[in-house]
């Protein structure tokens, strides 16, 4: 019943919103991220966010720091606070949380087979996954060579496995049927993710399908944008379409003829939430594209914590803190890379 | 519909609730006034403590304050206590001739009724103090100027409950059985 969620869900799930609602108060603001910009050098960074809650997991290391090594405490960080949370929760909140690191799933698999095809050590690309997305026999996707043995050796163990169906061939792995791997894969997960909130139900089906849709049709407007040019069919860009959100079915058709960035612009305009979007850029420009997109995706992760007992606001946290760990990548390859007029180019506030 | 006035009419539903005796009636609303009460109470305090118990880790300075959501769910369940020890007051016995008078109908219903006002105010109180103390833990964990204000909704909702142990008061002094027949 929509509306009468508050007499039930403090039962399971009362304790766990209060926290993450807690770790939220932790993200950076405003300010610090212009503390963070005036810094000179990364050993400056390391002391202004040793007064925010990175102070632990920064205070051990030894200058002089890198950057990759900033960017890795704070995901561990990240984490700490999500495997904290997974092992308090119960169904369904349990399965949501773990639906949640899916993509970082994907997104590790595709990093070692690209890795391996390209000739470099395993273990190398092993630490450069995603801790989030790790699971157990992740070593042995550098043995495949083909989809098909993928899929027997490693992936149908996982939680992966039923995302497969669609993308299973014999052709051997090369870099473009990688790319239409991820993104069939991440279809299938997004729309697997979908219907699952739809069945929870209630606020929580209610903010998720408005988040999701929102990412669906931003893996929409980027995958068009990124295969213009390419040898890739409109029927095989239509595939990687999810079904499901604004864009759907209508914007989808008229996207996979787009050729180039002024017709994906005409195409978007169309659509109010989007046409926002689109008029920040000028004609032709398309790097402001990603900023603009993650500050319309900020914008509406900082939407779902103003209702109460819902599980939306487990997603936000973890994108906001995402976003939060990507803006301090920038900033920290700024200063390392003594760049500081563009720190701001791609620094996306969240409060 | 026939009332009570034929003996052998026993095939009215009429008859068959009047023949249920007030004892009857008395007893399940002196039940349901302390028990409806006490599951109000019982599920304000579980919405707000578990949010309580959350938020607290983050920001320890707001347990002492917010018990006051905790302590407001707890009053309704004294709510239910009191008015079903007053109830129990107004029980007497009759002789078996009175058992179905009017009277004594009159006194059996007048107590039931007491315990339904009471009761059910009193659940829906329990659960509206537990759902405003809930968001009230959250928000004062954020920023703690929030607190008085949200405590000030929570007040009225807790209101709620003194208007059905006032109705039910006022309903249970009707509540007088026949005199003693000589």
């Amino acid at each position: 019943m929509y509306g009468f969620e508050s007499m039930t869900f403090n039962i399971h799930g009362g304790y766990l919103e209060a926290i993450v609602r807690g770790h939220r108060a932790g993200l950076l603001t405003a300010a610090d991220y212009n503390n963070l910009c005036q810094c000179e050098t990364l050993d400056d960074i390391k002391m202004h966010l040793s007064a925010t809650e990175y102070g632990p997991y920064l205070q051990n290391e030894p200058s002089p720091l890198h950057t990759t090594t900033i960017v890795e405490k704070c995901t561990l960080k990240l984490v700490d606070e999500y495997k904290y949370m997974l092992c308090q929760a119960t169904e369904p909140l349990s399965t949501f949380l773990e639906y949640i690191t899916y993509g970082h799933m994907i997104d590790n698999v595709v990093l070692i087979v690209t890795g391996t095809l390209h000739e470099r050590d395993v273990h190398e690309l092993l630490e450069k996954c995603h801790p989030l997305g790790m699971f157990d026999s992740i070593a042995t996707l550098a043995v495949a060579q083909n989809m098909r043995e993928l899929y027997r050796l490693v992936l149908v163990d996982t939680p992966l496995a039923p995302y497969f169906s669609e993308c299973i061939t014999s052709e051997d792995l090369d870099d473009m049927n990688i790319e239409i791997m991820r993104n069939t894969l991440y279809k299938a997960y997004l729309e697997d993710f979908y219907k699952f909130c739809q069945k929870l139900g209630g606020a929580t089906a209610e903010i998720m399908s408005d988040l999701l849709a929102f990412e669906a049709d931003r893996r929409a407007v980027n995958i068009t944008i990124n295969s213009i040019g390419t040898e890739l069919t409109r029927d095989d860009r239509r595939k990687l379409y999810s079904n499901f959100g604004l864009l759907y079915p209508y914007g989808h058709e008229e996207l996979a003829v787009c050729e180039d960035i002024d017709q994906v612009r005409a195409v978007m305009e169309k659509y109010p939430p989007y046409q926002s979007i689109f008029s920040k850029l000028s004609y032709g420009e398309s790097q402001m594209l990603d900023k603009a997109f993650y500050e319309e995706e900020v914008k509406r992760l900082c939407l779902a914590f103003e209702q109460q007992f819902h599980y939306g606001v487990f997603f936000a946290y973890m994108r906001l803190r995402e976003q939060e760990i990507r803006n301090l990548m920038w900033i920290s390859e700024c200063v390392a890379q003594n760049q500081k007029s563009r720190v701001h180019d791609s620094v996306v506030f969240i409060f | 519909m026939s009332g009570t006035s034929t003996v052998g009419d026993s095939s009215s539903w009429a008859t068959a609730l009047v023949k249920i005796s007030p004892y009857t009636f008395s007893a399940v609303g002196i039940a349901i006034a302390i028990g409806v009460s006490v599951l109000g109470a019982a599920w304000g305090i579980y919405i707000t403590g578990s949010s309580l118990i959350g938020a607290a880790v983050k920001a320890p300075r707001i347990t002492s304050k917010n018990l006051i959501s905790v302590i407001f769910c707890e009053a309704v369940a004294i709510y239910g206590v009191i008015v079903a020890i007053i109830l129990q007051t107004k029980l007497e016995s009759v002789p078996a001739s009175q058992i179905h008078a009017p009277e004594s109908l009159r006194a059996g219903y007048a107590i039931f009724a007491s315990g339904i006002i009471v009761g059910f105010a009193n659940l829906v109180c329990g659960l509206c103090v537990g759902i405003i103390g809930s968001s009230c833990a959250l928000s004062d964990a954020q920023n703690s100027s929030l607190f008085v204000k949200i405590l000030v909704i929570e007040i009225f909702g807790s209101a709620l409950g003194l208007f059905g142990v006032i109705v039910g008061i006022i309903m249970s002094a009707q509540a007088t059985w026949p005199a003693k027949s000589v």
